[in-house]
């Protein structure tokens, strides 16, 4: 691939924001809420100042979890989003998240299909001290890339999350859309906001939005590299073998040292027994998820991750003539 | 207790317990309680019956604040002499079989010293929480403490409101003792806050040990801060928060707070000033659990209470 050479991608007529997936990551929760106060001043803006406005649909994914301030009801409804959950049977007793995820793959998808939105920002807080993270399933979403590199925030650190699962298998609310992707803003407890963490976030949704619009009105954006974290295993906590309490906590030395390069022997946790356990794997790699609450009863104490720089190609978007060959092409490829 | 010559004399302080898990999702106190539980060696100390006892087990499973009701808020006169058996919430239930075990709250039988752990998302740091300006022997304890921590901070915050005052499982105590400390999320364990709060107890039951020895604590004074009110977040019509706690006083716990300072930040970026008529300190500042409770911080003043001598009876 030819960095100079510039890729032509379909326009990006309808984004979503959504906030409170997690109903007590509450910077998502107040800046959704706000966005709908402003929504109207917000279209008004689009329109004036473009001809071509995005359609931005903003959604209050957990509403009963909010109402409790708790991360979800029955089930945790950011891992509810798979074709097999999303298209499987539904018993009377289904958990709400199963309930409520079908209603937002009306919404925002149906996931796959052509009418599934154009993108998809989830909000998310972490207590962990990861900054500002993009989090993907893909490395090469040109989208996703070139809006992480759009944002710049001189005090808030920012790093791009890659799991790499198949379309398949994604489970997020993410994956509803034709592009998508998680804000995640950390360190923030849940149940707070935090000032600071919540004009972060504010500021990436504005600059997000802006990307849009600049795309859809025909910017070239140029092409470079981006540094992007490929998660590669979780740890779990040293834990009781009858009870499965943990037995140790994440050690003075890593916590809260996010993206800080762990290498072999490093501390990794502290037992109440005053011990060090430390890390056994044979590979450097980057600690991320550091002592996130929510992650204890799915036995993760630290992610890790393997960066590589990747290179992004100029991208901007189909001209008219460009999108109608784009879809006869699709038309014949079905009639083959 | 009688005075003589000025010193304060109180009984042998020798069934102590410590509680952890009063909200179930305050970390430190739940694990230092499990591990005590398995294993009390840490706790021992000569003419001291130490128990580790969790309050909120259904709570602690749940890892959650509280199943019904706050049990920190549940040990009201009313509550505790309620009938009514298997219909009352939970945490009244709860409040019922303490009082049972560790008092009755206000009788000879009570439990002499009772711990309660104590986590906060506010960036206190060791507090230790005091209920009565005249507990001297609370406050010869607090005094010990603070002076074996030190240079490390350890502060006292002291609630003797007659409106703000609230009841808590300690209370069922003849000495009632809070341990605070933060910041720390809710349903995580940060290892430098759970040592920190080991080693508060650590001294606590030192001190007790001697006093039970008989040694004779001269008298002190003991720097407090002593509750004023609290201050809601800013709300619309309909009760939802317009506002956020200022970046400015964000994380300032019991620094300064003048009038004219930023005090809260509106969604849509202006600033709210703090109106009082004097400087105060506030703490409390941006608790989670207390966004229900319609408080964004608490504001005290600093004062300097004098403790007696005290000695073992």
């Amino acid at each position: 691939m030819e960095v100079d050479q510039v890729v032509p991608l379909p326009r990006l007529p309808r984004v979503a924001v959504c906030g409170g997936t997690h109903g007590n990551e509450l910077s998502g929760v107040y800046l959704v809420r706000e966005l709908l106060k402003l929504q109207r001043e917000v279209m008004k803006k689009e329109q004036e100042e473009d001809s071509k406005p995005a359609l931005v649909l903003l959604v209050l994914s957990n509403p009963r979890a909010m109402q409790q301030c708790r991360r979800y009801v029955d089930t945790d409804l950011n891992r509810c989003f798979t074709h097999a959950t999303l298209n499987g049977p539904l018993s009377d007793m289904a958990p709400y998240e199963i309930i409520r995820s079908r209603e937002l793959n009306a919404l925002l998808g149906p996931k796959g299909s052509p009418e599934a939105v154009d993108l998809v920002c989830d909000l998310h807080n972490t207590t962990a001290n990861m900054g500002l993270c993009f989090i993907g399933y893909s490395d090469c979403d040109w989208i996703c890339l070139h809006i992480f590199r759009h944002l710049q925030m001189p005090d808030t650190p920012m790093r791009f999350l890659h799991f790499d699962v198949s379309n398949k298998e994604s489970y997020s609310l993410d994956s509803l859309g034709k592009h998508g992707f998680a804000m995640e803003i950390g360190p923030q407890p849940h149940g707070v906001v935090r000032s600071n963490i919540y004009t972060a976030m504010k500021v990436g949704v504005q600059h997000m939005l802006d990307w849009i619009r600049l795309f859809n009105s025909g910017n070239v954006f140029e092409g470079g590299f981006v540094d992007v974290f490929t998660m590669v295993k979780h740890i779990d906590y040293p834990r009781d073998s009858e009870t499965r309490n943990i037995t140790a906590a994440i050690h003075p030395c890593l916590q809260d040292r996010d993206f800080c390069l762990l290498h072999p022997e490093d501390p990794l946790f502290q037992t109440f027994s005053g011990e060090t356990v430390r890390y056994k794997g044979t590979e450097p790699l980057y600690p991320f998820f550091i002592n996130e609450c929510a992650y204890y009863e799915k036995g993760i104490a630290l992610s890790l991750a393997r960066k590589r720089c990747i290179t992004i190609p100029a991208i901007r978007v189909q001209t008219e003539q460009e999108q109608q060959a784009n879809e006869q092409g699709f038309a014949s490829e079905e009639e083959e | 207790m009688s005075s003589y010559n000025n010193t304060a004399r109180f009984s042998e302080a020798r069934r102590v317990a410590i509680f952890g898990g009063t909200h179930g999702n305050e970390m430190s106190g739940v694990t230092l309680v499990n591990l005590w539980t398995k294993n009390g060696t840490e706790i021992q100390r000569k003419g001291v019956e130490a128990v580790p006892f969790i309050t909120n087990p259904k709570a602690v499973e749940k890892c959650t604040r509280y199943v019904d009701t706050d049990l920190n808020r549940a040990f009201t006169p009313e509550n505790l002499s309620a009938p009514g058996g298997n219909d009352l919430p939970y945490e009244v239930l709860r409040a019922q079989e303490i009082n049972r075990i560790f008092g009755p709250k206000g009788s000879p039988e009570a439990y002499d010293v009772i711990f309660d752990l104590h986590n906060t998302t506010s960036n206190m740091g060791c507090t230790l929480i005091l209920e009565s300006s005249k507990d001297h022997f609370n406050l010869q304890m607090m005094n010990y403490i603070k002076k074996a921590m030190a240079p490390a901070s350890c502060l006292v915050l002291m609630n003797e409101h007659p409106l703000l005052k609230y009841s808590t499982s300690r209370s069922v105590a003849k000495h009632p003792v809070g341990l605070e400390v933060g910041p720390q999320p809710q349903g995580v364990l940060r290892s430098n806050i759970f040592e920190a709060m080991r080693v508060i107890l650590k001294h606590a039951l030192d001190f007790i040990e001697l006093f039970n020895e008989g040694v004779e604590f001269p008298p002190c004074t003991v720097e407090v801060f002593r509750v004023l009110e609290w201050i809601d977040y800013p709300r619309d019509a309909n009760g939802n928060i317009i506002a956020m706690v200022h970046p400015n006083l964000q994380d300032c716990d019991w620094e300064p707070l003048n009038p004219g300072d930023p005090m809260f930040h509106t969604f849509d970026g202006k600033t709210i000033h703090y109106q009082g008529s004097g400087t105060v300190y506030p703490t409390f500042i941006n608790e989670a659990a207390y966004y229900e409770k319609q408080q964004a911080f608490i504001t005290t003043r600093r004062e300097t209470l004098v403790a007696s001598a005290i000695i073992k009876a």
